[in-house]
């Protein structure tokens, strides 16, 4: 099983995303100039500012060659994880639903999030097991609010497609219907705001989030048959 | 003698640039005449106090600066030490002070793209951030009297916290956004408020790297015939005497007139820069690396010659620029963000400019290197600028400080907050609050005042702007335990026998204690650090400094400057701990509220050789005990209950027995490593009884405790609750680990951990206030950004 992350100027956590990934298969740094995904089973799109994010985030690294490449990738069918960043860019490419605005808090907030997984039967939550309903996941981000109207997220639900909500209570970004993550229509593209890959050791404080690599790399193989 | 175009400038033109009449005098005795635009510009920035340390190097060259570890002293881009493996730690602080008073945002965003351009110029990738910031009082609490009346001391309380949360919001998002963008956690700090930083804040940041040892670079200019790369932002106008005019003077009515002189940061384009030069560097194309601070062009490129005992030539006319009509002069000193100097040999040069356009970095080979001795300016054919380096780095005349101790205290007493404090906590109709009674307060009131008032107060809704987890090093996050705690390698799978080694840094520096006694008070910000270091295990290995003092021509302020010096050089030698380099700011004062407490920051580093014993604040299990170590000597002097009660300032605090503290920090370090403990946490501002509160508030447990007989005096616990002192430390364990720990060091069982409740008996008097009470207390720094 072997990961893909892509790394554009101004990526923050390619390195985390790829350390984490590490945990539970092999991993290749991406370029964003290079069109060759170099033949990997999953691409995870990282965290952080990319390009500056000074235009809207993740609205110029949404026409990268690498995203290019991603979004041919995505259309085949492969595995595509979006964190933060990773989340805002696959919106702006138009392969999830909805789009990111501004924090309600409308400042840059860190804070170790308690998830609830209400769909664990997808490809990015299958080994979220029930004796584990919640996540320990930290979120760090400012523009993190998850917008969709009211009754795209009632079809988004109705598909399975709300995979992550923040508990009551928790959220400081203001997201539609507490949402932290969602999938697309088919299954195989996935984002979210909270961080998995800082929270994949008892030394950060949680190992929640190795799931969702963990999840990735059961498809992965799953498909292999 | 360089032509220049235009006529000479003269005395007038040099007074203006901040030289003195003496110093421009010299300055012409080296040039062989008067000097042209672009040499007086040149001297002027580099003979300023900023870059040449001209009222405090005496001083400095009093302090310590060997130890085992050392890798690399003072007068490099940071300072390093041995971190095992073959890896050095790099670490520096420094100031921002005069740029953030004037347009907060900027001036802490590009205060931290600075320290972490002198991280990485030395070669090292920067792991982590933290920040000391100062600011006046941002509650406009005043007394009931004055309240009523309306009086002209509650206009100044307000104006002032208006002012106070100003420049606050903006520090904090500053940090926040030069920080998070470059992918460096921001893992620590500290913020006090206090009326003498009202006008002049600070800003102090300071970074951490990790490069290998045989990678470090140095700024040292070598290679007659190699070649100048400039690489990076281009040039533009900002910050074009900053560090003469902004940096160098106090602060007057007219600042807003200044603001052309602060810096604009890009933190996008310091992330490339920062991996562009990092690349660099693994990839051996550089001879030497210096990145673009303070004075720009000028300072790197004459301390780059100084250093290698050679000369440069620079030509302006192969400087990239934003605006294309800028004045030669204007290019050698503007202070434009994000920008490296390197020097490289003819045959790499294609190679170095390859890889800045990978990273979409500007590059541009811009001079040699030369054996001249000088430093020479073209603009394309014609020389437009020549100096002896020496006459530019060296020659700059050093001040002696005229010292005198003043004969009273000379900052004026805070006013008295403590009432209306302990009213707002009444008002605020916390369920269980206990009835306001009449008379004085009692402790729980006094304890709710202290957690609520802004030294004390939780910094979570400071540090929640911050990402104190990328690079995926963090093991203890802030306010989780009294220093932060980095794993040396990024985390990754491994078995369970393996331990990880860890570094742990901690800043601080308690102003007003400075302000009552300059020597005592800095040995006390010292061991502050060293205590901390203490509660999660680590050892010191060296510490940076940053003097933020006065205006040092006045003899009260070069009285403080020199005892507060006197003290960092005692408190280093106690503690075996190297200065391994610094800053020094002065000129922090105002007409209208004169000069800022002395406050010298300490940033210190310590190792520690397992994270997963990292100790915490927190308490972390029912029925632990809960033990004070140390010498418990509380002294309500300079305390934060003083401070609230409105008293003056002391002129001296009490002796600290140096010895006697450094070996309980050892003991208590000692402790720690061995796994004994389930909690440690030092005593500070708010003494013991505040230490217990934050204690149950990280761990979300109460706790129940008797302070024995022999702590208390006539007048009951109070002295003994919010008194402070050195030194001091809360632990929590099982019995018999605490008595071991007694066995080598004094120690006093106080009590249990457990309940919802902190119940504190100290005879005749008791406290019983329930988590949630604190909790909200705790929390009133939040409405600051709300």
């Amino acid at each position: 099983m072997r990961f893909g992350v892509l790394r554009f100027p101004g990526s923050c956590d390619e390195v985390d995303a790829t350390l984490a990934a590490g945990r539970v298969g092999e991993t290749e740094l991406i370029w964003h100039r290079d069109r060759d995904l170099k033949g990997v089973d999953a691409v995870i799109v990282p965290g952080g500012f990319s390009y500056g994010d000074y235009l809207r985030a993740g609205a110029i690294a949404r026409f990268s060659p690498a995203m290019e490449s991603v979004i041919s990738f995505a259309a085949e069918g492969g595995l595509v994880l979006g964190i933060c960043n990773g989340f805002q860019v696959l919106c702006e490419a138009r392969l999830l639903p909805g789009a990111l605005l501004p924090n309600l808090n409308r400042r840059f907030t860190f804070r170790q999030m308690q998830l609830e997984v209400v769909n664990s039967r997808t490809s990015f939550t299958r080994a979220c097991t029930a004796s584990q309903p919640s996540l320990s996941i930290p979120a760090k981000h400012s523009w993190g609010r998850w917008y969709a109207p009211a009754k795209s997220v009632e079809q988004l639900a109705g598909n399975g497609q709300i995979v992550l909500r923040y508990k009551p209570g928790q959220s400081f970004n203001g997201s539609t219907a507490e949402v932290a993550g969602v999938s697309n229509a088919a299954g195989n593209v996935f984002g979210m705001m909270p961080h998995p890959e800082h929270a994949v050791d008892p030394l950060m404080g949680s190992s929640d989030g190795l799931a969702i690599f963990e999840s990735m790399r059961l498809t992965v193989e799953a498909r292999r048959g | 003698m360089a032509d220049s175009q235009q006529t000479l400038p003269g005395l007038q033109d040099a007074l203006a640039l901040g030289l003195t009449e003496s110093e421009y005098e010299l300055v012409c005795e080296k040039q062989g005449g008067p000097p042209n635009v672009v040499e007086l510009a040149m001297y002027s920035l580099l003979w300023s106090e900023h870059c040449a340390y001209k009222h405090s190097k005496k001083l400095l060259r009093t302090l310590p600066t060997q130890g085992s570890r050392l890798v690399m002293g003072p007068g490099e881009n940071a300072g390093a030490v041995d971190i095992g493996d073959g890896l050095v730690c790099a670490f520096k602080v420094e100031s921002h002070n005069h740029p953030s008073a004037v347009e907060p945002f900027q001036g802490a965003a590009t205060g931290v793209g600075g320290i972490l351009r002198d991280i990485f110029a030395i070669g090292a990738r920067p792991i982590a951030v933290l920040d000391s910031l100062r600011f006046g009082e941002p509650l406009a609490v005043v007394g009931d009297a004055e309240a009523s009346s309306g009086s002209s001391s509650q206009d100044d309380a307000s104006a002032q916290a208006r002012r106070a949360r100003y420049l606050l919001d903006g520090a904090v998002a500053g940090i926040a956004h030069y920080g998070n963008s470059v992918g460096v956690p921001t893992i620590g700090g500290e913020v006090y408020f206090e009326g003498p930083y009202g006008q002049s804040c600070l800003v102090n940041a300071m970074a951490l790297g990790i490069a290998p040892r045989e990678r470090l670079m140095s700024s040292a200019a070598v290679g007659v015939g190699n070649t100048i790369v400039l690489f990076g932002a281009s040039t533009g106008r900002d910050g074009i005497g900053g560090a003469s005019v902004l940096a160098s003077a106090e602060l007057g009515q007219d600042d807003g007139g200044k603001r052309p002189t602060v810096q604009v940061g890009d933190p996008f384009e310091g992330k490339k820069l920062l991996e562009c030069s990092l690349e660099l560097v693994e990839c051996g194309l550089l001879a030497t690396l210096q990145d673009l601070g303070a004075a720009g062009l000028t300072s790197s490129a004459a301390e780059m010659a100084a250093k290698g005992g050679l000369g440069v030539d620079l030509d302006v006319a192969r400087v990239p620029l934003r605006e294309a009509d800028m004045e030669p002069f204007e290019i050698m000193v503007s202070e434009s963000q994000e920008r490296m100097l390197c020097v490289v040999t003819p045959d790499k040069v294609e190679q170095v400019l390859e890889v800045c356009a990978r990273w979409e970095v500007g590059g541009a080979a811009i001079g040699e290197v030369t054996g001249t001795g000088k430093v020479r300016v073209l603009d394309g054919e014609r020389v437009i600028g020549e100096m002896p380096v020496a006459a530019l780095v060296d020659d700059c005349p050093l001040y002696d400080l005229q010292p005198q101790r003043p004969q009273a205290q000379i900052y004026p007493a805070p006013a008295a907050t403590l009432d209306a404090l302990v009213s707002q906590g009444a008002g605020a109709g916390s369920g269980g609050a206990q009835p306001r009674g009449s008379g004085s307060p009692n402790p729980a009131e006094i304890l709710l005042a202290l957690l609520r008032s802004p030294n004390i107060a939780s910094r979570r809704p400071l540090f929640e702007h911050y990402d104190p987890v990328v690079q995926s090093r963090t093991v203890r996050r802030p306010q989780t335990a009294d220093a932060a705690v980095l794993a040396i390698h990024p985390l990754t799978a491994r078995d369970s026998q393996e331990t990880l080694r860890g570094i742990a840094v901690s800043i601080d520096c308690n102003g007003r204690r400075v302000a009552a006694d300059p020597r005592q008070g800095t040995i006390a910000a010292v061991l502050e650090c060293a205590a901390n270091l203490a509660c999660v295990g680590a050892e010191p290995l060296g510490l940076t400094d940053n003097l933020n003092f006065g205006n040092p021509e006045k003899p009260h302020i070069a009285w403080q400057l020199q005892e507060s010096v006197a003290g960092l050089r005692e408190a280093c030698l106690a503690l075996d701990v190297p200065v391994v380099g610094g800053n020094v700011s002065l000129y922090n004062e105002s007409a209208s509220s004169g000069p800022i407490y002395p406050t010298p920051v300490i940033g210190m580093v310590g190792e520690l050789p397992d994270v997963a014993r990292a100790g915490r604040l927190g308490f972390q299990r029912a029925g632990d005990a809960i033990a004070l170590v140390g010498n418990f000597a509380p002294s309500p002097a300079a305390s934060e209950l003083a401070k609230l009660c409105g008293e003056q300032l002391p002129q001296e605090l009490p002796a600290i027995d140096l010895d006697g503290a450094v070996a309980t920090i050892v003991a208590l370090r000692e402790a720690v490593r061995q796994g004994g403990l389930a909690s440690a946490h030092d005593l500070a501002e708010g003494g013991l009884a505040v230490a217990l509160a934050e204690c149950c508030l990280a761990g979300g447990l109460g706790a129940q405790l008797r302070v024995p007989a022999e702590f208390l005096d006539e007048e009951g616990g109070v002295a003994a609750l919010f008194g402070e002192g050195p030194a001091c430390f809360l632990v929590s364990g099982e019995q018999a680990a605490l008595r071991r720990l007694g066995e080598r060091i004094e120690l006093t069982l106080l009590g249990e951990v457990g309940g919802e409740d902190l119940v504190i008996e100290a005879q005749p008097t008791a406290l019983r206030l329930s988590l949630a009470e604190l909790e909200q207390a705790h929390g009133a720094l939040a409405e600051l950004f709300a």
